[in-house]
């Protein structure tokens, strides 16, 4: 009997971009849409409800506890929920996991804004800040990096996420480790693995980059300690 | 001037935090607000700029009542300066100050160049304009705290307990400049602390509150150490407030007599003293044209034969006082009574 390698590097070439859907850069795009455009969607849905929460802190109890019961539910049983509503598109993924994200987001946002020290509030008030510009110009950025540490750890644990989607056929790079595993074959399974992990940490440094450039004061006040 | 009318603030669980207050805040001086806590200190200070709203009586800024104000507007234009300065961590120091003249409309240029004169008035380094606010010290941001609140040259500044977060030398340092900017600036400064000795230091006027928000009394610091009106101002003005009264009192009435033989002077004649350790003072000297009849009878405490040499403001030698020099000036004054006919 042949021994198979780990990887072969010939079935790779052959289906990196071979035009059909199964091809590995189509699954990685998708892969990317339906992992990024939650975390997008989720800030999109996480900043006006934290909002409220902030200002009706009756709010947040209810609210937290509804998408961490969200966040309890196994990926699965909630893409089969949606599978009824969506069909078999990248949205039976997509909306799911944006749930998901509300569970980190949220909290981010009304961390972060419970971050902005009660003196910088009261002393915006005091110079003059009506209540829309204090949000917008010092609640706000002042808030940016707490929200921030909650959307590297959203987007990350998206796109492991997304992979569950496999086993409804919307998985991107997921679908690889069905392929790999009803054949009995690594490579896929090795390349699906590798790319994901390479997504996620090459995600992960864009957000660290973008929190650099968006709050210098807050790297250099991390360097000065 | 600002006139407190009758001002009550009567919080919904029935708590009093400021019963009755009527007072009047002179234009163009120091006004310190100064009590235990929960005397409605900085609840007074707040009713100012509207932070908090009044419950009862009126509050005239220049005569007007301040709630025919919009809060927002009306706080443009009173500056504010508080325990942590409150600067916006996100923003350069240049920018912190700019708020109030962005908040007006200014446009950027015109705004940070009133910046940079700012910061350069309060005795900061220029090259810390571009630093954000944890790069700085905190009496450093204290500093900045007070250019913010000046930028828009506002007639009123509201300083809450500005300089308790900071180290005792440090918030010397911040009260001296807070002196010497007032000399120039002459605004109408209403000053809160629970510190009676830095209440002394900075007012043209100080109102001692009680706790539950009423006033005590209202006087100007000198006549506070000689004449409190009962035994709580007195008890609030601790203990050796005979001497510090000795502060309002100069020394220049006392009568110098010539340089004794063993006081070394130097070739300009500055004191030397006699010994050989190499300290440069080793008697205690006081100016008598600037100084005051504390720093002149501390000079003569720690001088080795008890006398005080005086000394003009490039540090020559004018004279010696004796004791008796110094009893003859603190005499006069001596002898005074408290408002409840009790003794001092």
């Amino acid at each position: 009997m042949k021994s198979e390698p780990l990887i072969r590097w010939d079935w790779v070439t052959r289906n990196w971009d071979n035009g059909s859907p199964s091809a590995i850069s189509t699954l990685l795009e998708s892969h990317m849409l339906m992992a990024f455009l939650p975390v997008l969607l989720g800030l999109l849905v996480a900043l006006p409800l934290g909002l409220a929460c902030v200002r009706w802190p009756r709010l947040y109890q209810p609210t937290a506890g509804l998408v961490n019961v969200t966040y309890a539910l196994p990926s699965l049983v909630l893409f089969s929920i949606f599978l009824s509503l969506t069909g078999l598109t990248p949205a039976t993924v997509i909306v799911p996991l944006t749930f998901f994200t509300l569970a980190v987001l949220i909290p981010a946002v009304v961390d972060g804004l419970a971050s902005v020290p009660d003196h910088v509030r009261q002393s915006a008030t005091a110079m003059g800040f009506r209540p829309l510009r204090r949000l917008l110009q010092v609640e706000l950025p002042v808030a940016v990096p707490v929200v921030l540490a909650g959307t590297r750890v959203a987007t990350v644990s998206s796109i492991s996420l997304v992979s569950v989607g496999a086993l409804i056929g919307q998985g991107g790079l997921g679908n690889l480790f069905i392929d790999g595993w009803q054949r009995q074959f690594y490579t896929p399974i090795i390349v699906g693995i590798v790319l994901i992990v390479v997504l996620a940490v090459l995600a992960d440094g864009l957000l660290v980059l973008a929190q650099r450039l968006l709050t210098p004061w807050s790297r250099a006040r991390r360097d000065a300690r | 001037m600002i006139i407190f009318d009758g001002v009550t603030k009567r919080y919904q669980d029935g708590t009093v935090a400021v019963d009755d207050l009527s007072i009047e805040v002179p234009g163009g001086a120091i006004t310190v607000l100064v009590g235990p806590s929960g005397c409605g200190k900085t609840t007074s200070l707040r009713m100012i700029n509207r932070m908090v709203d009044a419950s009862s009586g009126r509050i005239l800024l220049d005569g007007r009542d301040i709630r025919d104000a919009d809060p927002a507007t009306l706080r443009r234009g009173i500056g504010y300066v508080i325990q942590h300065a409150g600067l916006f961590p996100h923003r350069r120091i240049v920018d912190n100050v700019a708020t109030v003249p962005y908040l007006l409309g200014w446009n950027k240029k015109r705004a940070r160049a009133r910046a940079m004169e700012l910061i350069e008035l309060v005795g900061l380094d220029p090259k810390l304009a571009t630093r954000y606010p944890f790069q700085l010290s905190g009496g450093q941001q204290q500093r900045v705290g007070v250019a913010r609140a000046l930028a828009a040259d506002p007639p009123v500044l509201l300083m809450d307990e500005p300089f308790s977060a900071v180290d005792p030398v440090v918030r010397t340092g911040l009260q001296d400049e807070l002196l010497r900017l007032q000399t120039e600036l002459r605004k109408t400064i209403v000053f809160v602390t629970h510190d009676i000795d830095e209440a002394i230091k900075l007012g043209d006027t100080v109102a001692v509150l009680r706790t539950g928000g009423r006033l005590a009394q209202m006087a100007g610091p000198a006549t506070l150490l000689s004449e409190p009106v009962d035994a709580f101002v007195r008890g609030f003005l601790g203990r050796d407030r005979g001497i510090r009264r000795l502060s309002f009192i100069s020394a220049k009435d006392v009568r110098l007599a010539p340089v004794p033989a063993d006081l070394a002077l130097d070739d300009e004649n500055r004191p030397l003293g006699t010994h050989a350790d190499g300290r440069a003072l080793p008697y205690g000297t006081f100016d008598p044209e600037t100084d005051s009849m504390r720093v002149a009878l501390d000079a003569a405490l720690l001088s080795p034969d008890g006398t005080a040499v005086a000394v003009d403001g490039d540090g020559r030698v004018l004279g010696v006082a004796t004791r008796e020099a110094l009893d003859a000036v603190l005499r006069k004054y001596a002898g005074g009574q408290t408002g409840d006919g009790t003794p001092i």
